[in-house]
């Protein structure tokens, strides 16, 4: 399947204007993404969904955002942040503290916040006053995280099988998360590029392979708005190929073992 | 990095043998549990080894069950891959010893992940 150059960018200029997220040269991206959509409602090409949107389907539009702003994703993904929160950063914020909030902001179909349940789970089973927010821009995505039920192909991304026989049961073939583990974790639509005035302040902020998306101006708004949610102390992971360097001056970065986080700076938030 | 690939299918081998050269690792092949027993007994330790379950002569769980007592006592991580998935089975594969399990059909990141959850990054 193919796209083109109109219909891509009709695609890229719904996709901007609602979510602020730029597919400047992902042509491949939206062929990736809206094929399972252009299957489901029964048409032939992108083309056809093209020719819908421009007929001014506000339910297609909908769902074509969605499934442009829907990540790829495994637990426990890159391993590292995991290690350094397991080791280092919630022992220090729970002795120091005595509780721990946490934000997966571009929660996805859940397997970063349930990555943390599940440590939370294993390591801290007996400490209370550990709270993780999961918020996505897309509804559809999170109902699917809600449910906490994941296909073989994603229990097999990142999920150590000593969690998978203790924490999921198999249904078929899907598995699901036990509701223990599942209820941790609070769901909640959100759009990073609107007012965060709802979210609590937090400890930790995973941002993870979601500036990516935006264009360098959103990115620092973005980031803006995050560092007034996080705590003075607190720590933000973005993802491993992301910086907060020449994008916002507000943070610097912190190795720990061979994690990379950043924390807000003295001088305050913000940079004029 | 060595890696060990154990699988009675030669197709099998072949794909998962290029996933780990492109990850980096030098690969050796085995068709099934006594073969790589052999190899094991002639001094050879890789790092880890990823081992299918259903292999005629020894299968794979009787294969991590040997490869962990002496005399190999081997330490070498070990990674089930295979098309069995009960949850009874990937128990039963960590029991005897399997310190991670893959479902077919998989990627080259589902591989890649388990590895590094081992602490094993080629």
């Amino acid at each position: 399947m193919t796209v083109a150059a109109e219909d891509f960018e009709l695609v890229r200029s719904l996709v901007l204007e609602r979510s602020a997220i730029a597919l400047d040269g992902k042509e491949y991206l939206v062929e990736a993404r809206l094929a399972p959509l252009v299957e489901r409602e029964g048409l032939g090409s992108v083309a056809d969904l093209a020719r819908l949107l421009r007929s001014g389907s506000a339910r297609l539009s909908d769902e074509v955002v969605e499934a442009m702003t829907t990540n790829e994703t495994s637990f426990f993904r890159d391993v590292h942040p995991f290690e350094a929160l397991r080791t280092s950063i919630m022992p220090s914020l729970l002795d120091a503290n005595g509780r721990v909030d946490l934000w997966s902001a571009g929660a996805a179909t859940g397997q970063e916040a349930y990555s943390i349940a599940l440590m939370v789970a294993e390591h801290f089973p007996s400490r209370p006053g550990i709270s993780i927010l999961a918020t996505d821009l897309s509804r559809a995505v999170l109902e699917r995280a809600k449910a906490g039920v994941f296909t073989q192909m994603e229990v097999n991304r990142g999920l150590p099988a000593a969690l998978l026989v203790k924490y999921f049961e198999r249904s078929g073939r899907e598995w699901c998360l036990r509701p223990q583990v599942r209820s941790q974790v609070t769901f909640k639509q959100l759009n990073l590029v609107g007012s965060l005035a709802s979210v609590p302040p937090m400890d930790i902020i995973m941002l993870r392979n979601v500036l990516i998306y935006f264009e360098p101006a959103v990115k620092k708004q973005v980031l803006d708005k995050v560092a007034r949610v996080l705590r003075p102390g607190g720590y933000l992971f973005l993802g491993s190929a992301e910086t907060t360097y020449g994008v916002h001056d507000g943070f610097e970065r912190l190795e720990l073992g061979r994690a990379i986080c950043y924390r807000k700076t003295r001088e305050g938030t913000s940079c004029p | 990095m060595q890696a060990l690939v154990i699988d009675d299918s030669r197709a099998m081998r072949l794909v998962l043998n290029r996933m780990l050269v492109e990850l980096g690792c030098e690969v050796e092949e085995a068709a099934n549990g006594r073969e790589a027993l052999d190899r094991l007994g002639h001094g050879f330790a890789p790092e880890f080894m990823l081992v299918d379950w259903n292999m005629p002569e020894m299968s794979g769980i009787e294969f991590v069950e040997a490869v962990r007592q002496p005399p190999y006592s081997s330490t070498s991580r070990l990674v089930m891959v295979t098309t069995e998935t009960e949850a009874a089975q990937v128990m039963r594969a960590l029991e005897a010893g399997a310190d991670e399990y893959v479902m077919k059909p998989f990627t080259k990141e589902s591989i890649s992940e388990k590895l590094a959850l081992l602490g094993l990054e080629p």
